[in-house]
């Protein structure tokens, strides 16, 4: 436990540190030495730290959550390994810039996923598991096929090297390559048709686990490979910019209809991250430097207050034992942590100033309506008004119910309540991330890493023959 | 490539159990097939016609050997596979103890 804590610790300050001090260099390392055509390179560019910065604030913020939330609970150092294993699986996604070595860390990060979700031993929770299981390998098996078709059309693994041939082979080959991918990680990454785990699987795990899955898990394994394939190894061809656009759109809004319906506060906020995960596709989709802004923006958004909300329902489901929001009352008196924070996770999810959510999906709206898709606005607009609504329903029942609630079961520790205070400030401090200026040396460089598509090239092979 | 067809055919045939299949088990075992259909294509991929093992010895051509790297590539995900086999397998015998059936129809306290 301490020292998983103290590798988050270490993990968030480096990756802070890499990410304000590597402005809009590339760096890469060929691991144990071999040079590129041969040996397996790791990459990391803004984009990369971007999201490694990501991952290690909600991890951290979530074992800190965990030590009180899991300890009821059995077997703290088994939860504490897969922990870390789930954190290892991610980084290496993000990290690496190879297909294969892709594939194998995703199953890393997919394995622990599966054991974390069927942690708690109740039916439930192995049915869900098991479900997700079993998707989980589908996709996997779809992506590996992509990867020895591009292998084969290729000769190459190296994402750079892949993407320098690719130009010159055969248009179809690209679009069979692009649609096994496009299957693989759509399914990853739980846009509309392809949704049926989601939610089961989010709202069995124990909250910490939750907010990782929800927060990050589905951004690293899917969002983020997806916009290192498509962008910077395809040059984003209209034809799967288009699909991004039309899955976007349905998962904003299927997915929050499904999410009202919902009285599961766990369920609700998963029908959600299908939803928000909408506005970050129709955000890649726009494919303008400002629709990639607005994308990238919303990602770094939806994983904060995304894993504050799942912190919010944990320690409720802990003070109360329920997760009903029928079941929950007036909380503002017991738990007056977990209810303001809650209170600031919904405003921002629903895109009311000043928080960040706001600003993201304004970006992501302005861009549609610039890039000539008004329809797609709408869409988006209206994915936001019933966002509003659901989470009216939950703090109306959930936090400030007519019943005062007065007992608890358990009480909030002051780790649980650090966590969700991190992330509530969290909430307000990024949407500074958008001011002239700051604006400059955080998001830019990352937007420019995807904007300028194959230049990642360059970038990669550059280095490599600089060394 | 009637043998690409026939791998084609045994990819469909693993997804074609996933997604009919009510048995836990036979769930498992279509999730297997489809894994094999797709280290049949990496190694598919891998071969030349009328060409050797890669195994680089004095005397002998580089042309004529079938290509390693997918062989060394399913090797990996061979392995994987087993993992994930191992865990679905883990799973459906805990889900066999909370339900006592195999029958995903039955299986279904989580809706909506």
């Amino acid at each position: 436990m301490i020292l998983s804590v103290i590798a988050t610790t270490a993990l968030l300050v480096l990756s802070l540190f890499s990410f304000i001090s590597m402005k809009d260099e590339t760096v890469t390392y060929s691991m144990s030495a071999w040079s590129l055509p041969y040996g397996i390179v790791l990459v990391q560019d803004a984009l990369t730290s971007f999201i490694l910065v990501m991952v290690s604030i909600i991890s951290f913020t979530s074992l800190i959550f965990s030590i009180q939330y899991i300890r009821h609970l059995s077997m703290d150092w088994k939860y504490y390994s897969l922990f870390m294993l789930l954190v290892t699986g991610m980084n290496g996604v993000i990290i690496t810039g190879d297909f294969f070595n892709l594939y194998v860390f995703m199953e890393i990060a997919l394995f622990s996923a599966f054991a974390l979700v069927a942690y708690g031993s109740r039916a439930e929770e192995f049915e869900a598991a098991f479900k997700y299981a079993v998707m989980g390998s589908v996709s996997s098996f779809l992506i590996l096929a992509g990867i020895a078709v591009t292998y084969s059309a290729t000769s190459t693994l190296t994402m750079a090297k892949v993407a320098e041939v690719l130009p010159s082979i055969d248009q179809k080959v690209i679009f069979w390559i692009g649609a096994l991918f496009m299957a693989g990680f759509v399914l990853k990454a739980a846009a509309m048709p392809f949704h049926a785990w989601l939610p089961d699987a989010h709202s069995s795990a124990p909250a910490p686990i939750s907010s990782m899955l929800s927060g990050v898990l589905i951004k690293a394994l899917g969002i983020y490979v997806m916009i290192r394939i498509f962008y910077n190894v395809f040059n984003a061809p209209e034809i799967f910019t288009e699909i991004f656009l039309v899955l976007g759109t349905i998962s904003i809004i299927i997915g929050v209809f499904l999410a009202i319906g919902q009285w599961d506060m766990k369920r609700l906020l998963a029908y959600h991250s299908i939803s928000q995960i909408g506005y970050i596709l129709l955000g890649m989709g726009i494919a303008t430097p400002l629709g990639i802004l607005g994308a990238v923006f919303h990602l770094f958004n939806h994983a904060i207050f995304k894993s504050l909300l799942f912190y919010n329902a944990g320690s409720v489901e802990m003070a109360l034992g329920t997760r009903d929001l029928r079941k929950m009352g007036n909380l503002m008196k017991t738990l007056p942590t977990t209810s303001q924070t809650s209170l600031i996770a919904s405003l921002s999810i629903s895109g009311i100033p000043p928080f960040n959510g706001f600003i993201s999906k304004l970006i992501i709206i302005i861009a549609a309506l610039q890039a000539g898709l008004p329809w797609y606005a709408v869409f988006a607009i209206i994915g936001s008004l019933l966002t509003l609504a659901s989470f009216m329903k939950v703090q109306r029942y959930g936090f400030k119910g007519e019943t005062t609630v007065e007992s608890v079961e358990n009480k909030v520790g002051w780790r649980m309540k650090t966590a969700m205070i991190i992330l509530a400030v969290l909430c307000v401090a990024t949407s500074l991330m958008i001011v002239p200026g700051i604006q400059e040396v955080t998001l830019d460089p990352v937007v420019k890493v995807i904007a300028d598509k194959t230049e990642y090239i360059q970038l990669v092979l550059g280095g490599m023959n600089g060394n | 490539m009637i043998v690409y067809l026939l791998c084609f055919v045994l990819l469909l045939v693993g997804l074609y159990g996933v997604i009919t299949k009510r048995d836990l088990i036979k769930i498992i075992l279509s999730i297997g097939i489809l894994g094999y259909a797709v280290n049949f294509l990496l190694i598919l991929f891998a071969y030349r016609k009328d060409s050797v093992y890669p195994i680089l010895a004095k005397g002998k051509e580089v042309a004529q050997m079938v290509d390693p790297l997918p062989q060394a590539l399913v090797l990996t995900s061979i392995v994987i596979e087993l993992g994930t086999t191992a865990m679905l397998v883990a799973l459906a015998i805990k889900l066999f103890e909370k339900y006592q059936t195999f029958d995903i129809t039955q299986i279904r306290r989580l809706k909506g």
